[in-house]
């Protein structure tokens, strides 16, 4: 699926990753933890090819995504903050990312799903936040992706909808499909996700599911687990 | 690209600023042509406009919307759509829907008052497709402006700056330049001065196919020499070419490397 040899990222000085190296082979829901500024955001913006790397290579489907741009048909992805084109309406958005994709999708369920028939002729830049971020989310899932990214999808959503991401996601699972993820809600992580991959210092600090987690930091819940994990350096 | 230049013409086209130029154009063909009774005078008043704020117009909507689709621009990474065709979909877009404007908008009132069937159909023509150049140009330049700079008063700036030094302060340094020297013979000098300058090379074009003695003396009879040839016009052309070629590669280039 996604292979990462020797990442190497820097903005100015700030060296964000440095030899990251990191191998999703399998199907399954892959949580991506690590403190505010860890370089989540740009690990996946690197698959995306939104961040151009400084050295290291990354191949999705077996191909190099350098110089290519096909792959990410491939690739759903919810960017961490949901800024659209403020001067379209929310059913013109939709129909433009189906007209540049040209695949098959299912808009009509999830927009259902999240009640958000009412806002369809309303301009992006009017909606709430929880609401664009329904939008955000209805845009990763349409398509029927083998690999979907997402970038804190929780931010901004009530409880019922909050939900039905659970469940959206546990469906791509059942899927077979490969979900990365983003968050800080623990709950939400041990409640989706079989793999754990904690990011510091530009590094996979750990990979493994959250059992081991537990069992390596002796902790009985992951938020204390992922907290010792953090503070104790030594015990890698 | 030509889905993404769709998107971009679109979106312009419905928007406010494009029908005021639009109607800009045509009050000004109109009134031109009804003050000065006469196609040919109506041009040269035209030329005059058209040097000066078409760089203008094309600058500032160019760094406008560079800057406003942001967000259009982030959506179109993720999708499985080239990057130079983002960003020369979203150029051709721009300086499409400027173009179709000043064609329109000037077209119109032209045509009206019987262009077809003056002598001046040629000149109108030239007018036309310095326009269009500049347009293609200063949208260009603007966007190389707005992709290096993340600050939006700054590139603002930048591009103020750079009509200003185009349209104006260089035309102020060539003259300076011209007097100092005026005892070296200045030929050469002032033709390659005035070729790199897209506004001069437009505004020379122009005036010496309206074979007007805008330019007198020496300078002028080397001028017309000069661009009055076939020769002349083919060098101008080229040189027009590669303003709008060279920046649009660079756009390409320095886009390739951006992070987002
Ligand atoms: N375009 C950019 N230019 C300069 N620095 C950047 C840029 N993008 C990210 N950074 C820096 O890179 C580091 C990692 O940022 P990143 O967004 O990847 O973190 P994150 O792990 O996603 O954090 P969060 O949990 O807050 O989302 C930060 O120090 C940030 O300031
Ligand atoms: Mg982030």
């Amino acid at each position: 699926m996604i292979h990462i040899e020797n990442l190497q990222k820097k903005f100015g000085k700030n060296i964000v990753l440095s030899d990251l190296d990191l191998i999703i082979e399998k199907p399954g829901v892959f949580a991506i933890l690590g403190p505010n500024g860890s370089g989540k955001t740009t690990l996946i913006k690197s698959v995306l090819g939104m961040v151009v790397p400084d050295k290291g290579n990354i191949s999705v489907m077996g191909k190099p995504i350098k110089k290519n741009f096909k792959y990410r048909k491939k690739i759903d992805y919810l960017p961490q903050i949901a800024n659209f084109p403020g001067n379209l309406k929310v059913y013109e958005l939709i129909r433009m990312i189906k007209d540049l994709r040209q695949s098959p999708s299912d808009e009509e369920r999830l927009i259902q799903l999240f009640k958000l028939e009412p806002f369809l002729d309303k301009k992006l830049s009017t909606l709430s936040g929880g609401t664009k971020q329904k939008v955000n989310i209805v845009m990763a899932f349409m398509f029927n992706s083998p690999l979907l990214i997402l970038d804190e999808p929780t931010t901004g959503l009530d409880p019922a909808s909050l939900i039905h991401l659970k469940n959206l996601i546990r469906e791509q699972k059942e899927m077979n499909k490969t979900v990365l993820i983003t968050s800080h809600i623990m709950q939400f992580v041990a409640e989706v996700s079989d793999i754990i991959v904690y990011l510091l210092e530009g590094n996979i600090y750990f990979k493994g599911s959250i059992e081991e987690l537990k069992t390596k930091t002796g902790q009985t819940d992951l938020e204390h687990a992922i907290a010792a994990i953090a503070i104790e350096p030594a015990h890698v | 690209m030509f889905k993404i230049l769709k998107y971009s013409f679109y979106d312009l086209i419905r928007s406010r600023w494009s029908y005021v130029y639009f109607l800009f154009y045509l009050l000004l063909g109109f009134v031109l042509l009804f003050l000065n009774n006469d196609v040919s005078k109506a041009i040269i008043t035209l030329m005059n406009v058209i040097i000066i704020l078409v760089p203008l117009i094309s600058t500032i909507f160019g760094i406008m919307y560079f800057y406003n689709s942001k967000e259009f621009t982030e959506l179109l990474l993720a999708q499985p759509v080239k990057r130079s065709s983002i960003f020369l979909g979203q150029y051709l877009g721009v300086a499409g829907s400027l173009t179709l404007s000043l064609v329109l908008g000037l077209g119109i009132p032209f045509v009206l008052y019987g262009l077809f069937k003056s002598d001046a159909i040629f000149d109108f023509s030239l007018l036309l497709v310095t326009g269009a150049f500049l347009t293609l140009i200063f949208t260009v330049l603007a966007f190389n402006i707005a992709l290096s700079n993340e600050n939006k008063i700054k590139g603002f700036g930048y591009a103020v700056l750079l009509w200003l030094f185009m349209a104006v302060i260089y035309d102020g340094l060539f003259l300076m330049s011209l007097i100092i020297f005026k005892q070296y013979p200045l030929d050469s000098f002032s033709l390659g001065a005035t070729i790199f300058n897209p506004i001069d090379l437009s505004r020379t074009l122009i005036l010496l196919k309206l074979d007007i003695s805008a330019l007198l003396g020496y300078t002028g009879a080397v001028f017309k020499k000069f661009f009055g040839t076939d020769q002349g016009l083919f060098v101008s052309i080229f040189m027009l070419i590669f303003w709008t070629v060279l920046p649009i590669w660079r756009l390409v280039f320095v886009s390739r490397k951006k992070d987002f």
